[in-house]
């Protein structure tokens, strides 16, 4: 057990036993060929351009609706975040498959990121869906509703996926016992969703399903709002990969000249 | 946004959407901050990685690689 709490990257190698050869060389587990920056600058540009999109959209086009009033403004927020949230949690446990399938570190790299990213987005996601509440109910919170506590039940689970990476010093252990976890919590993720859509008695509104009628303006602005979100989500991943992968191979390199 | 929010007539709820928004770009721009810090400290480590193998001969940093 350790006390460290650095992120995968900074302690993917044994200090003990310095990588040799070509000083571009990557830590085990690692291929050296490849490109977490690609697409990195299209989708960025992608991002800039659909949340203002998104924004404008919510703010000059979508009707005022006729009971929440503009405090309905935020379910074009609170929900794509919500979405983004639980489908990062999938992907992260997708992609910890792929690691534990092809023993690459990369893919559990790219799980680490994806559920870490989507704990920033659950934060996000209660603060905003509090606010809601607040406005719309009169609580900040009301724990008699089952899809409020499952979210949060979702995201105390995730909490302890880094307290429980970090807690474990070998890298190639953290990175399985990690997938393992993301695996199975990946899985909690849509029984949750699914219990909580079974349940009968509920305040939170319905947004997808039949029981939806959105009418084609709110519609057509929160589609747009979902793709802003996920185009935000996923420039965010790429983003921190790049600048993991970057301060991983400065290291490699400062060790492979013998500077620290 | 706030400004936006309040100029809506007829809603007390105007302050809760601004405050949503806010916080949602807030919390965005932190980590985004905080990436350029770190990629701040990344650029430092570079330039101090280039500053030190230009000061080193080459030939003594290729002893030490094939060792």
């Amino acid at each position: 057990m350790s006390s460290r709490t650095s992120p995968p990257e900074e302690r993917s190698e044994n200090p003990a036993t310095p990588p040799q050869g070509s000083p571009n060389r990557a830590p085990r587990g690692f291929r050296t060929n490849t490109k977490y920056g690609r697409g990195l600058r299209p989708l960025s540009i992608a991002t800039i351009a659909a949340l203002p999109l998104a924004l404008a959209l919510v703010f000059f086009y979508a009707p005022i609706e006729a009971e929440e009033g503009f405090l309905q403004k935020i379910f074009y927020l609170h929900v794509p975040l919500a979405i983004v949230t639980l489908c990062g949690f999938v992907i992260g446990g997708l992609l910890a498959i792929v690691h534990l399938r092809t023993r690459d570190r990369q893919w559990d790299l790219r799980s680490y990121v994806a559920i870490h990213m989507s704990l920033i987005f659950g934060v996000a996601t209660l603060i905003t869906g509090s606010i809601w509440a607040r406005g719309s109910w009169g609580h900040w919170w009301v724990w008699s509703e089952p899809t409020l506590v499952s979210f949060l039940i979702v995201m105390l689970l995730y909490a302890t996926y880094q307290p429980l990476r970090f807690a474990i010093e070998d890298p190639e252990r953290q990175a399985r016992y990690a997938s393992v976890f993301a695996i199975v919590a990946g899985a909690f993720v849509p029984l949750n969703f699914l219990a909580v859509r079974l349940s009968t008695e509920y305040l939170h509104p319905r947004v997808l399903g039949s029981s939806s009628n959105l009418p084609a303006p709110m519609a057509f602005t929160f589609l747009v709002s979902l793709v802003a979100m996920s185009l935000l989500f996923a420039t965010l991943c790429s983003y921190e990969l790049m600048a993991k992968r970057t301060r991983m191979l400065l290291k490699a390199r400062s060790r492979t000249l013998g500077f620290r | 946004m706030t400004l936006l929010a309040t100029s809506i007539p007829g809603s007390s709820n105007n302050g809760y959407v601004a405050a949503a928004y806010i916080v949602f770009f807030t919390i965005v721009l932190v980590y985004v901050a905080i990436m350029a810090l770190r990629l701040t400290r990344v650029e430092r480590g570079l330039r101090e990685l280039g500053e030190r193998s230009e000061d080193q001969p080459a030939n003594e940093i290729r002893e030490r690689e094939t060792v």
